[in-house]
């Protein structure tokens, strides 16, 4: 992540496709999860909230990313598949009375296998047809949701959760709230990093790069299609769980369409195919509309408007400015922030001697 | 029986107006295979100038039609040329998200300068329904059925008889092969998104008059999916006869579902269709079935 692979030449597959590509990266990984740990010592609770949130948007972005990034397969339907996953683990908390460590896996175990029905269209259709059927799955999804008072608990489909609990604490804080997001957030990373450098993630890769070249050396297109819609919406599932044990409350208001397209646009702009980059995508626009807040609130208090006057025109400023960035990136750098963050890292690959 | 004919009838009618917005979504789509999600927005853009021209600025209907429209044309063509042009060439995800991202700047832009309120467009069109046997028409719904007809036959002659619409075939045929007999492809483009602009303005005043303008005008371009797929992504007649079906078949479902299930019936039964369709027949009725070779 933050080595330097100056004078580093690998002589097999394996070396090359390793998890740490060389034996400094470890004790850099190691340093990186020390200070993920130390965080909550520098950061209020404020802050604390903001960093919650941008780890909670991490997995469902890594997830994301490992469908469209990686396998090629474009979908609209993220938000639908969190959804599932929040109403899952809700319903277990909330009404079976199951714990936290049940509710969590159960959420991604639904959403996975709501994701594969979905994903069974992508056995005949692919490119933006697929993209259009993953709109309907979102339609459909949230309509179901909302139709069945079953599921949704009736009054505007919102289910309340107690606070959850760890090894007999109460998660109620944003610091504790914060190791419990943490542990999941870096599984989900390296879990990820596995699979993609993997047999399966290699197919992923076939499978996008060329599906009809990937059938012919034998990969069988099809599984690994609804394979990757699973994993990717199991991750989306853990992350709607996440965030209905965070929120103590399922609502699908959270997990609209715009969730789904906001999900997008984080891997867009943090880079297609880069599992580091869903993470630079999650970062960027969770604090997107944060920093937004202060830049236009400090220069309207410069000319003496309050808040409530700017507050639409805040909303609006937000989705032009995030609709330009989707369209700047894509025009532009297509490859996303992990693409700027690479340009830098080989800048100082052989600093300063760089020519 | 009656119940059934009324669904019915202002279901098509309905439909009618969905076809008027899917016809500049398959116009682009044939002539430059971008699938445009931002097609509900053109429309709402264009229903909130309207809006804007006739109830702000009071301006004569007969004056703010053509300023409408000579606007929306010049939106198509900086669309194109700002935003599209330069992600020619380049995979299917990149092209539909910067129709997302343009879709974002749109709603936020409208809402900017317009005001998030609702708007209302008064047309000079009578309100009272009339009678046909058992069935109540509204009347603003046959101008729009009467105005996405004449569309319709207009695109029909285009495509078959005039060079530029010929031309328009043959990019959305094969890019390449069009350059090589010599066709200006991106006068093509840049053509097909002012025609599209054209057709989402149109649309605006009428899906503004009945709904009143405001930022929820957009949600019209999602409804147009299932109607373009039903009826064949890059077919014109395909867009009237799934922008009636699906306009006739929510119509119908609504009215006998609804009941039961609380509502929103309309907003469900048209993407259940669609994901069937797309199992079975992703081309559509009409749609040219694209078959892969090695």
């Amino acid at each position: 992540m933050i080595n330097r692979e100056c004078g580093v030449y690998k002589t097999t597959y394996e070396a090359d496709m390793a998890l740490y590509p060389v034996p400094l990266a470890r004790y850099a990984a190691l340093a990186v999860v020390g200070l993920l740990l130390l965080l909550p010592l520098a950061l209020d609770s404020h802050s604390m909230a903001i960093t919650n949130l941008i780890a909670l948007a991490s997995i469902g972005a890594i997830g994301l990313n490992i469908l469209v990034g990686f396998t090629g397969q474009v979908s609209l339907g993220q938000g639908a598949f969190m959804m599932v996953g929040s109403y899952t683990a809700a319903i277990l908390t909330a009404r079976y009375g199951m714990p936290f460590w049940v509710g969590l896996p159960a959420g991604g175990a639904v959403a996975a296998a709501v994701g594969a029905v979905f994903g069974i269209p992508s056995l005949r259709i692919k490119g933006l047809y697929l993209a259009i059927a993953t709109l309907a799955a979102q339609f459909i999804i949230e309509w179901v949701i909302n139709h069945s008072t079953w599921i949704s608990g009736g009054a505007q489909s919102t289910i309340y959760i107690p606070t959850p609990q760890l090894f007999g604490l109460e998660i109620n804080t944003e610091f504790s709230r914060y190791y419990m997001i943490l542990p999941i957030a870096i599984a989900a990373y390296v879990g990820a990093l596995n699979l993609v450098r993997s047999r399966a993630g290699r197919a992923f890769v076939a499978v996008r790069d060329r599906d009809i070249a990937a059938e012919i050396i034998g990969v069988n297109v099809f599984r690994y299609k609804l394979l990757a819609f699973a994993v990717s919406s199991f991750y989306a599932g853990v992350a709607g769980a996440l965030y209905t044990y965070y929120l103590k409350i399922a609502n699908y208001e959270h997990f609209t369409l715009v969730t789904s397209v906001q999900y997008l646009a984080m891997i867009i702009i943090g880079g297609l195919g880069s599992v580091l980059g869903s993470v630079f995508g999650a970062v960027f626009i969770t604090l997107l509309p944060i920093v937004l807040v202060y830049v236009v609130e400090g220069v309207a208090s410069l000319f003496g408007f309050k808040y409530a006057a700017i507050a639409d025109f805040l909303a609006n400023l937000r989705l032009i400015i995030f609709g330009g960035l989707i369209i700047l990136f894509l025009a532009i750098e297509p490859e996303g922030l992990y693409r700027l963050w690479g340009n830098v890292r080989r800048y100082f690959r052989l600093w300063p001697f760089s020519y | 029986m009656a119940f059934f004919l009324d669904l019915m009838v202002n279901g098509l009618m309905i439909g009618a107006m969905y076809a008027l917005v899917a016809l500049g979504f398959v116009l682009i789509y044939k002539a430059t295979s971008v699938v445009n999600f931002a097609q509900g927005d053109l429309v709402m853009f264009g229903g909130y100038i309207a809006a804007a021209l006739v109830s702000l600025y009071t301006l004569p209907l007969i004056l703010a039609v053509p300023v409408l429209l000579a606007t929306m044309i010049v939106l198509g063509f900086v669309v194109e040329r700002g935003v599209l042009r330069p992600l020619v060439g380049r995979n299917v995800i990149s092209v539909v998200m910067v129709t997302i991202g343009l879709a974002q700047v749109f709603q936020g832009l409208a809402a900017m300068v317009w005001g998030a309120q609702t708007i209302n467009i008064p047309l000079p069109i009578p309100l009272a329904p009339y009678q046909l046997g058992e069935v109540f028409v509204s009347p603003i719904n046959l101008v729009a059925a009467g105005i996405a007809m004449v569309f319709l036959v207009g695109f029909a002659y285009f495509f078959r008889r005039n060079r530029m619409g010929i031309a328009m075939r043959a990019v959305a045929n094969d890019q390449q092969a069009a350059m090589a007999v010599g066709i200006n492809v991106r006068l093509v483009f840049a053509l097909s998104w002012a025609i599209a602009g054209l057709a989402a303005g149109i649309g605006g005043v009428i899906w503004g008059n009945m709904l009143g303008v405001d930022t929820h005008l957009a949600l019209v371009g999602l409804k147009v999916f299932p109607a373009v797929i039903l009826g064949g992504l890059d077919s014109v007649p395909g867009a009237v006869v799934g922008g009636l079906l699906i306009g006739a078949i929510e119509s119908v479902a609504a009215g006998y579902v609804d009941p039961y299930v609380g509502g929103g019936t309309k907003d469900f039964i048209p993407y259940v269709l669609m994901i069937v369709v797309l199992m079975f027949r992703p081309y559509g009725f009409f749609g040219r079935e694209i078959i892969e070779r090695v």
